[in-house]
């Protein structure tokens, strides 16, 4: 492997990296604040990918299809909090595990029944269409950037918006002490639905952002989710900066496993995961957000 | 009590009569169908064991069942039938190896880590035999040939009937089941009941509560396998699906559906999500939507499952009303 292919090889396991981070933080955030855990998060993956697959056949462009999907997305997030997801609170991890088990089967027919089984393409927008010449074969495609550019972007954001802010304040004392906080006469429930509602939008944004470069169709949504859930496990539960850290190590793992052990790199991940937990099994940071 | 125990044999007598003379009057399909869920069943049961009575909430059940399913698939000969004593010896022998293997890790994880890392690690399983030549990739494994259990130059019974080969998987649920029974009355089931209730207190009693665990997964995983030879001989292909991870969620319903820390209430949710699916997809393609609410449905407002159904219902008509 020369450096070019190298150096490609990197941006790609960077990219790939941060995407999954962007879902997997919704994830960690979920079960960090709230204590859910929730199988169908890679759901909301896929609604994004589709999306950004109706909304820029009807707005003609990617970027309007984000500026008019992430709002949605969050409306959507905080509704199903407001009907479904308040219910799992005070239940255990058991009836969690199946209660959105049972979203995912809802969720995907209801993806069957509007959209249909078909696989689609969306088309990137113009001005990031094309791509770095490395040497005179090799290139790098400007899309993929951007998708790194946006994710790192967001993840100071959510730093900032979880360290820094009077809601990341609240946010984190809601995560200690439920109670204690709404004694304080901070509304925990709002709290709440904002927290499920942002990560509800980062994982369709993760979505709408891989649209272009990988195809939408069924059941994209269930390797998103079980790789998040690897990110999430290595990284430590509840805590954004493992999710980081993790999916990162996923992005490597998973980009030149393809190159290096073509056979298996499926498998690749897993093992990392495995390593990773015989050295910690508690992940790598644990808690502490 | 006594009562009780004497109805509870006399129900399980007669059921055990029912499924005994079902193939003289059930047609052929649904002869297969009650075969494929007393095999669900001894998959439920053997979950059962660690979510019911460890109060281990495994997501990746399904890699035993899959990997003792594609042993069989892979050591049969192509053109002959294998030995069926061997074949079985050998997957469920696997299958425990696979389970201790993944035991001594996942063990050392709880609560939240453990449903995670049990599902990734399965994920895994099921890359193996769909990305590797192995398993035949995405397309799985046929098995051309039934099973002859051989002994010498004798063979007790032909797999290749339909009918035998019902009574013998429906040999092998009672066998399970009944050995099931038997551990949890043995200390070591025991054991696995106090540490479900409370961890801490058993290894302040002075157990060695990770070694009884890592036995209780050995132990589902090894009866997770013997299911899965009876499904890969009883339908005679294996696909990398059996060991996906919805296969996994799928087991993990039927144990609840019938209500967990039951070997009854186990086969009893096999048999109704059986039954449900094929209503449902008699109904609409789109039968999914209808199964999902039905999961949502039993776990909302039917805690304890099936089986919790009848003293429920007393409960209700003794207080004439709704309780709780």
């Amino acid at each position: 492997m020369d450096i070019f292919s190298f150096l490609v090889q990197t941006l790609n396991a960077v990219q790939y990296g941060l995407l999954l981070f962007l879902v997997a933080s919704g994830l960690t955030l979920v079960f960090g604040i709230m204590g859910i855990i929730n199988l169908a998060h890679g759901s909301f993956y896929m609604a994004g990918a589709y999306l950004a697959f109706g909304l820029t056949s009807a707005t003609g462009s990617l970027v309007w299809a984000i500026v008019l999907g992430v709002p949605l997305a969050m409306l959507v997030g905080a509704a199903l909090e407001a009907l479904l997801f308040v219910h799992l609170y005070k239940r255990d991890h058991l009836e969690q595990v199946l209660l959105t088990y049972g979203l995912i089967l809802i969720f995907e027919e209801l993806r069957s029944l509007i959209v249909g089984n078909d696989v689609h393409g969306v088309a990137m927008p113009d001005f990031l269409a094309g791509s770095i010449p490395l040497n005179d074969t090799l290139s790098y495609p400007v899309y993929r950037l951007a998708i790194s550019a946006v994710c790192v972007v967001l993840a100071i954001g959510l730093y900032f918006l979880i360290q820094r802010t009077r809601l990341g304040m609240m946010i984190r004392a809601g995560s200690h002490d439920r109670d204690m906080v709404q004694a304080l006469g901070i509304n925990i429930t709002v709290i709440y639905r904002v927290v499920f509602a942002l990560g509800v939008a980062m994982a369709a944004l993760a979505g709408m952002l891989a649209a272009p470069i990988s195809s939408v169709g069924p059941n994209m949504g269930g390797q998103v989710l079980i790789l998040s859930f690897v990110v999430v496990v290595i990284g430590g539960i509840g805590s954004v900066w493992g999710a980081l850290l993790g999916a990162l190590l996923i992005g490597f793992a998973d980009t030149f496993g393809k190159v290096i052990l073509p056979e298996f790199a499926g498998a690749m991940v897993y093992l990392v995961m495995a390593a990773v937990l015989l050295w910690r099994p508690e992940g790598l940071l644990k808690k502490g957000a | 009590m006594t009562i009780k125990t004497h109805t509870a044999g006399i129900a399980q007598a007669v059921v055990l009569a029912a499924l005994a003379a079902y193939p003289l009057v059930g047609s052929e399909f649904y002869v297969e169908m009650v075969a494929k869920v007393l095999v669900l069943g001894i998959f439920a049961m053997s979950l059962d064991l660690l979510v019911g009575f460890t109060g281990l909430v495994s997501l990746g059940h399904s890699a035993y069942f899959g990997v003792a399913a594609y042993a069989v698939a892979l050591i049969a000969p192509e053109f002959a039938p294998a030995n069926l004593w061997f074949v079985l010896g050998a997957a469920v022998l696997i299958s425990a190896a696979v389970a201790l293997g993944i035991g001594l890790l996942v063990l050392r994880t709880r609560g939240i880590y453990f449903i995670m890392v049990t599902l990734a690690f399965t994920q895994m399983a099921f890359f193996l035999f769909h990305d590797t030549a192995l398993g035949g990739g995405s397309d799985g494994i046929y098995l051309n040939f039934r099973p002859e259990p051989r002994i010498g130059g004798w063979m007790p019974f032909d797999l290749a009937e339909g009918s035998q080969l019902y009574y013998f998987i429906l040999a092998v649920a009672v066998l399970v089941f009944v050995g099931i029974k038997r551990v949890l009355r043995s200390p070591f089931g025991r054991v696995l009941v106090g540490i479900k209730s409370n961890e801490h207190r058993m290894r302040s009693l002075g157990y060695s509560t990770f070694n009884y665990k890592l036995g209780a997964f050995v132990l589902a995983g090894a009866l997770a396998g013997l299911a899965g030879v009876l499904y890969a001989v009883l339908f005679g292909f294996v696909t990398p699906e059996l060991l996906s991870w919805h296969e996994s969620g799928h087991v993990l319903m039927m144990v609840i559906l019938g209500g967990m820390g039951s070997p009854v209430g186990a086969v009893l949710g096999a048999g109704a999500m059986v039954a449900l699916e094929e209503a449902f997809s008699l109904l609409t393609t789109h039968w999914q939507l209808l199964m999902g609410g039905v999961i949502l449905a039993v776990v909302l407002f039917l805690p304890g499952g099936l089986i919790a159904l009848p003293g429920r219902m007393r409960q209700l008509i003794k207080s004439g009303g709704p309780h709780e």
